[in-house]
């Protein structure tokens, strides 16, 4: 079961008394265990669409099924709840807790999910998970305390503390310098693997394009594009740059939606 | 990381503006409970001297309250010592007990006729032993240096009054009053003089008495057959009674001088039987005791109770009054507490709006949120109110040993200031909830407002 689903989404914005089309007749599967990438330019609505998929906003019309559930059907209290268990968050500008410690930051989620974890295995996980970014020595730095690339780190692992099926990540390496983004995207790679989690991400930062399975273009709140690359294997796959849609290329597999 | 750990940890983030507003809690804090120890200070100080001057309850007879003070032949007690032995006996007014004791008031004219000037007064003739115990009575610890009453060892037609009496009366002189401007010379009035029986019993008191002519007066009252009746009165201190009023009118006297004065050789009658008790806590349980006496064993006697809150209906207005400033001065302080707090709350949600969108991506709830700024405005109430009643403590505690005095409405002498704080558990524990209600109240807003904001806008807020 692919772990989320659109079907005719469209989505305004209402600016003063205009109002604004954000999206557009979107309807596309995201794969399972994938790494995912929404690309567009700034104003696109590569952000909006994954606000959608992240159930943390709501689309005018159209369907919305993610790991299966008809989220749009679900109340606040119950959209939380959800998001707690199912999905992870990466922000562009990390947005750990200042006045938690990283350890805390990773640990707060699974408060939150409910998951019947004492503390023992709460404490066992988040060493795992932090010792797995490579900050285990930094577990009781605040972010303040932290590089730009070292709170990314212990964002991702906070996105993964719950064992979500979907990772969503805005732009993860867009306050980063190349090299520590480069290494950021090395790590949700293998993190992505390791756990078998399905990432999308928004971003027109070419190393994450690099890195996708797939990628889905959009312009004006619209699709243009879906690709799916064959990156199985290697940490470096070339994305085709051939739209299947466009241009039907073979390397490059197009995904159950259209645009 | 439950929620008041994270509601400290962010309290303390911005730590300059929580002390803020805690200090604007502290204080006000301290502003109520200050004034409400001194306040409180003035209720127990006022209790203390009707308590100690006309005791806790009075039985009295039928209607003398409304309509008797000036006329004690017809609203005497005959058989008020048989009322006292009932009192005193019972087992359950007992152990309340302090003094049980009679008192005579009554109206007349006193007069200095060797300088011939006179002035209407109001005597009260007391038993001056249970005076003097009733005078003891301390039971909210007030720094009190007690005084005997200047009756005490006195002869029985000894007589103490007013500084205004002794003014009317040119009595400053021999009784060496400070501060006692000498009258001017006599007035000559065209009113007619004492009719001639009242006079020759006035020349017939004075024939009897010693030699000390220049403190004697005589009292004219009505007696319990309507004549007049006059006694010869040694006096022998005039002293202040704080009101000027009363210290116009006032002469107390032995309750055996005032007895044969208005009752003359007929059986001696009282106009209350004053009950002091141990605590004023008592009263109550007193009272209801007394009045069910009145129904039983004292059935068929004209006898009403009165407490001393009723009996001085000045007790009630001044107290009133303070509770009303009290009542003024918290609900001010509540208010600049609630625009306090509910600022500092507002400025945090806007501060921590991108906060507030992570914490409600990655799962918390609309009522989690609302928590989690309820709950900080709920610790800053409970810190708030904490320190503000230490430091209330501590500032009470340095006035109350500061030597400072002040005297009293009413009062003659200074009076040591006192605030009271300490031991006030009712007051302390009213101020702090109160205020603490008032934070929480003032987040609640700014909290509903956190919990409804837009996940999106708020990570898009800069």
């Amino acid at each position: 079961m692919n772990p989320v689903v659109l079907r005719n989404v469209a989505k305004h914005y209402r600016l003063d008394a205009v109002d604004v089309p954000a999206l557009t007749d979107i309807n596309v599967e995201i794969h399972a265990e994938r790494f995912t990438v929404l690309s567009g330019p700034s104003g696109s609505g590569k952000t909006t669409l994954l606000n959608l998929i992240g159930c943390i906003d709501r689309p005018d019309s159209g369907e919305l099924l993610v790991d299966g559930q008809e989220v749009l059907k679900l109340k606040d209290d119950a959209l939380s709840d959800f998001r707690a268990r199912r999905i992870g968050f990466v922000f562009q500008n990390f947005n750990l807790l200042p006045v938690l410690s990283a350890y805390e930051n990773v640990e707060y989620p699974l408060l939150l999910s409910g998951k019947a974890l004492n503390a023992t295995q709460r404490r066992e996980r988040v060493r795992a998970l932090l010792d797995a970014v490579g900050l285990s020595d930094k577990a009781n730095n605040r972010p303040g305390q932290l590089s730009g690339g070292q709170r990314q780190r212990v964002a991702i692992a906070r996105a993964l503390a719950t064992e979500p099926m979907l990772v969503l990540a805005d732009e993860p390496t867009a306050n980063l310098d190349s090299h520590t983004g480069a290494s950021i995207i090395e790590l949700m790679r293998k993190m992505q693997r390791e756990l078998r989690v399905s990432f999308v991400f928004s971003s027109h930062d070419p190393q994450v394009l690099a890195a996708a399975d797939d990628v889905i273009s959009i312009r004006d709140g619209r699709i243009t594009d879906i690709r799916r690359l064959d990156h199985a294997v290697g940490t470096h796959p070339q994305p085709s740059p051939v739209p299947v849609q466009a241009h039907g290329h073979q390397q490059a597999s197009r995904l159950e939606g259209t645009a | 990381m439950n929620t008041i750990n994270l509601a400290l940890r962010n309290l303390w983030r911005n730590h300059r503006r929580s002390l803020t507003t805690l200090l604007a809690m502290i204080v006000g804090a301290v502003s109520i409970l200050l004034f409400g120890g001194y306040s409180g200070n003035i209720n127990y100080g006022l209790q203390s001297g009707f308590v100690q001057h006309s005791g806790h309850l009075q039985i009295q007879h039928k209607d003398y309250f409304l309509y008797g003070s000036g006329n004690p032949a017809a609203y005497g007690i005959p058989n008020y010592q048989h009322i006292i032995d009932v009192v005193q006996n019972d087992a359950v007014l007992k152990p309340m007990l302090t003094v049980v004791t009679p008192t005579l008031n009554l109206g007349g004219i006193a007069g200095n006729f060797s300088q011939g000037v006179s002035r209407t007064v109001i005597g009260a003739g007391v038993v001056i032993d249970d005076q003097n115990r009733m005078r003891r009575w301390n039971d909210y610890g007030f720094p009190y240096h007690f005084k005997s009453l200047a009756l005490t060892g006195t002869s029985p037609d000894s007589a103490v009054i007013g500084t205004g009496v002794a003014r009317v009366l040119q009595l400053c002189g021999p009784l060496q009053v400070k501060h006692c401007p000498q009258a001017p010379a006599k007035v000559v009035t065209d009113g007619a003089r004492a009719p001639d029986d009242i006079a020759a019993l006035s020349a017939q008191e004075a024939s009897g008495q010693p030699a000390q002519a220049d403190t004697h007066i005589e009292l004219l009252a009505a007696n319990a057959h309507g004549a007049p009746n006059v006694a010869g009165l040694n006096v022998v201190k005039a002293e202040l009674q704080g009101v000027k009023e009363l210290d116009d009118l006032y002469v107390m006297l032995h309750l055996q001088q005032a007895q044969k004065l208005v009752y003359g050789g007929d059986a001696p009658q009282a106009t209350a039987v004053v009950l002091q008790l141990q605590h004023t806590s008592q009263l109550p349980a007193a009272r209801a005791r007394l009045e069910e006496l009145l129904r039983t064993t004292l059935k068929g006697e004209a006898l009403e109770v009165h407490d001393f809150a009723t009996l001085n209906p000045s007790y009630g207005q001044i107290t009133g009054m303070f509770a009303a400033i009290f009542g003024f001065i918290a609900i001010l302080i509540g208010a600049i507490v609630l625009f306090t707090v509910g600022n500092t709350m507002s400025m945090a949600v806007v501060e921590r709006t991108v906060e507030i969108g992570t914490l409600r991506a990655i799962g918390l709830r609309r009522g989690g949120i609302r928590r989690l700024f309820v709950t900080e405005g709920l610790l800053l109430g409970v810190i708030g109110s904490v320190l503000g009643v230490l430091a209330a403590l501590a500032l009470a505690w340095l006035i109350n040993h500061g030597g400072l005095t002040w005297t009293p409405p009413g009062n003659v002498e200074p009076v040591p200031l006192m605030v009271r704080v300490w031991g006030e558990a009712r007051m302390i524990v009213g101020t702090a909830i109160g205020l603490t209600v008032v934070a929480v109240l003032s987040a609640w807003w700014p909290a509903r407002r956190a919990a409804r904001l837009e996940i999106v806008d708020a990570l898009r807020h800069v």
